[in-house]
């Protein structure tokens, strides 16, 4: 009852906020509440506001105000699911949410919930969505077909490779020289043997290429039955890396560990790194002395197939009192173009707009420094085209976060591949206890 | 007359019961409550799936058939055990001897206090960071690796994280630094408590300190003893943060080293108190047990 009551409020003050803001914007606002509260994990999306959303003011480290509305950040860490534990017990106990963000891992767990809006109820129309790119509306689209949210970036990622090593071992360093060395997994894997006879390991680490396997599955991870299913592309990733780890082409590490991260110098002997924009910018050690990302001695190259890694998506809260300003912002942050090439040029973000992206690919003058002067956006854009997500499902971050935990077990020797699976079974299953397996 | 001093002695009973107060709501509160509703928690089945709310429906001893059937509670609290008395035997052995250097007048140690606080310093540095360290130490590529490569005793790093008996060792080792500087000042604390006549009786009777440890020291710290070990098994089978930390959460490799805690941990995700609860119910009972256990067998041996 008191939902429907919410919603008829909702509803009537959407109405009274779209005929209004046609008259006069500053009105509608007044008419609505007058405290805006965002919930976020990290600083990014205040930075993004703060420096490209209009008439935004910063007031102190957790409020800002647009035009009369103040402006309330609430952000709670990633770690240990903290934020997504916090956002939870307050969606649930409806603490006056108007915007929230998620991640791709976990977006369906929200957008297939009345705890988000249809973006076409707050009034953004397919046309003015028309330019960015599919999966990134693929993620949050929910099981009806209603699309929950909009990002303003895309995360599309390519094979990043030291060029010494190349022409070391290929004898060149070029795109085409190297793409053909990579062109699919078997191909990848004889090249990981070339590799490692001249002392250096593929990727750093089997979790690597996870990522490339699991963006390209054919069935989600949970069927309609509620029954676990381990896709063809997953288990190729394990018996691939398996043989990887055997032969001493790679090791098992986790991903952001001190092993891991050894590749970004010269010393670490590492071929390649899977990432997108953000990884090569921000994560490789650009800044310090002495790593290869410092002397711009990295290249880019397509790989053995399209993935994506990260991104963040806007959602609007149901029940929010300010649906005209919630609009307004995921219009001005991921579809005025405007404000899009300013943060591509400003924040070497990659942007959720195609012609922005396609415009900046062949513009001569942008270069990456950190891949020695390569123009990467072509390869971006054509990746971010490829990626299909349509076989995300709810339980995406715990399958996969869990599969790679159990595979660690067969790589290194201590479990077969079935008991391998049967630990990630019940590590699956007690996260998600109304999951079982065939 | 004596009816008005009866009544003032029940007056003065009251203000005993008024003083206990504090203690009995906070045991109340704190303890109890939370007791009887994991008890209760345990009859239902009540998770949390996404956003939604599954349960609470009630379903009888279904979760207690689900931890027992599937075998894995046996597995954990093998491990859980394996690992506290790995620990626990270096504590109590090096606890003992210390125990007896520091308290044995005759030896004249010198700079006691300082050595008293320095086997005491491990504990006062939190569990996890403790663990945390020991991770970034034994790590593939950490210094343990480096120093042992360059004397050349292994050729390529050894895998510290992926040997079952190495994580199980280092965790029941870092136990052991942690808590044998407190075992050493309880133990120390009890041998002082022992009358000194004895020994000195002993000592004129001839007995060597062999013969004094054995035939006086022990018999007498027993009370003692005691005590330690009936801790220090309710903290082994609650052993969490040293493991949690040091495997990051997984209990790798394949499980050997998730203990019982760390299994109910596991439940929080999805906010199962059906299923938490059951296990929280059975970590009561196997610590009651094990407790009875040593209680008995160290009267038994009072006896002889």
């Amino acid at each position: 009852m008191k939902r429907k009551m919410l919603s008829v409020l909702l509803t009537a003050a959407m109405v009274a906020g779209l005929t209004v803001a046609a008259a006069a914007p500053a009105c509608a606002a007044e008419a609505e509440g007058d405290t805006l509260n965002i919930y976020c994990w990290n600083e990014e999306f205040k930075t993004r506001i703060t420096d490209h959303y209009p008439g935004y003011e910063e007031v102190d480290a957790t409020t800002g105000k647009i035009g009369d509305v103040t402006v309330s950040w609430n952000i709670t860490p990633n770690q240990d699911n903290a934020y997504q534990n916090n956002l939870d017990e307050n969606l649930l106990n409806g603490s006056g949410i108007d915007i929230f963000l998620v991640e791709a891992d976990y977006a369906l767990k929200y957008v297939n919930t009345d705890f988000t809006v249809p973006v076409s109820d707050l009034g953004l129309t397919e046309e003015e969505l028309a330019n960015q790119y599919q999966y990134t509306k693929d993620i949050v689209t929910d099981s009806n077909g209603a699309l929950k949210g909009v990002s303003w970036q895309g995360c599309p990622g390519v094979l990043i490779y030291n060029r010494e090593v190349a022409k070391e071992v290929f004898g060149s360093d070029d795109v085409e020289t190297v793409q053909a060395k990579v062109a699919d997994w078997d191909t990848f894997v004889a090249t990981a043997a070339e590799l490692k006879d001249a002392g250096y390991k593929v990727v750093a680490t089997a979790n690597d290429t996870y990522r490339v396997y699991s963006n390209n599955v054919a069935v989600p991870w949970v069927d309609s039955e509620n029954m676990i299913v381990i896709d063809d592309n997953i288990k190729k990733w394990a018996e691939d890396s398996k043989a990887l780890v055997d032969a001493g082409e790679t090791e098992t590490f986790e991903l952001w560990s001190d092993d891991w991260s050894k590749g970004f110098y010269p010393d670490g002997k590492v071929f390649a790194y899977f990432g997108p924009a953000w990884l090569i910018d921000f994560s490789m050690a650009a800044d310090t002395e002495g790593s290869i990302a410092n002397m711009g001695g990295w290249g880019a190259v397509e790989g053995p197939q399209g993935f994506y890694w990260g991104g963040t998506w806007i959602c609007g809260a149901a029940g929010t009192d300010n649906p005209t300003l919630v609009a307004d912002i995921m219009r001005q942050m991921t579809t005025n173009p405007d404000v899009m090439k300013e943060i591509v040029l400003q924040d070497n973000d990659f942007v959720n707009n195609k012609p922005v992206m396609e415009e900046l690919s062949t513009d001569e003058s942008y270069g990456d420094a950190v891949l020695g002067g390569q123009n990467p956006l072509a390869m971006f854009c054509a990746g971010a085209e490829k990626i299909d997500l349509s076989n995300i499902s709810a339980y995406d971050q715990g399958c996969n976060e869990e599969f790679q935990h159990a595979m660690k077990n067969y790589f290194d020797g201590n479990a077969s591949y079935e008991e391998a699976l049967e630990l990630f079974y019940t590590a699956v299953q007690e996260k998600y206890p109304e999951l079982s397996h065939r | 007359m004596q009816k008005k001093g009866k009544s003032q002695v029940v007056r003065y009973n009251k203000w005993g019961y008024f003083f206990l107060l504090p203690f009995i709501i906070v045991y109340v509160v704190f303890q109890l409550i939370p007791l009887v509703n994991t008890v209760y928690n345990s009859f239902f089945e009540n998770y949390r799936s996404g956003l939604s709310q599954i349960g609470p429906n009630f379903v009888g001893l279904a979760n207690f058939k689900t931890i027992f059937t599937n075998g894995d509670i046996l597995k954990y609290t093998q491990n859980t055990l394996i690992m506290w008395v790995l620990g626990f035997v270096p504590q109590i052995i090096v606890s003992l001897l210390l125990g007896a250097w520091f308290s044995d007048p005759s030896l004249r140690l010198k700079g006691q206090r300082f050595f008293k606080t320095v086997i005491y310093l491990p504990n006062l540095i939190m569990a996890s960071a403790f663990a945390m360290l020991f991770f970034t130490l034994f790590s593939d590529g950490g210094p343990i690796n480096s120093i042992l490569m360059s004397l050349h005793l292994v050729s390529s790093p050894y895998r510290f994280m992926s040997h079952v008996w190495s994580v199980r060792g280092l965790v029941a080792f870092m136990n052991f630094v942690m808590w044998f500087g407190n075992t050493t000042i309880l133990l120390m604390a009890g041998m002082m408590g022992i009358d000194t006549s004895l020994y000195e009786a002993a000592q004129v009777d001839g007995a060597t300190s062999t013969q004094i440890f054995y035939r006086i020291t022990l018999p007498l710290l027993r009370p003692i003893l005691l005590y330690v070990m009936i801790t220090s098994l309710i903290g082994g089978l609650q052993m969490f943060d040293v493991p949690q930390i040091f495997t990051n959460g997984t209990g790798d490799p394949v499980r050997t080293s998730m203990t019982l805690i760390m299994y109910l941990n596991k439940h929080l995700f999805s906010k199962n108190y059906g299923m938490g609860g059951a296990l929280s119910v059975f970590l009561f009972v196997i610590t009651g047990v094990l407790s009875l256990i040593v209680f008995r067998l160290n009267r038994i041996g009072n006896k002889d």
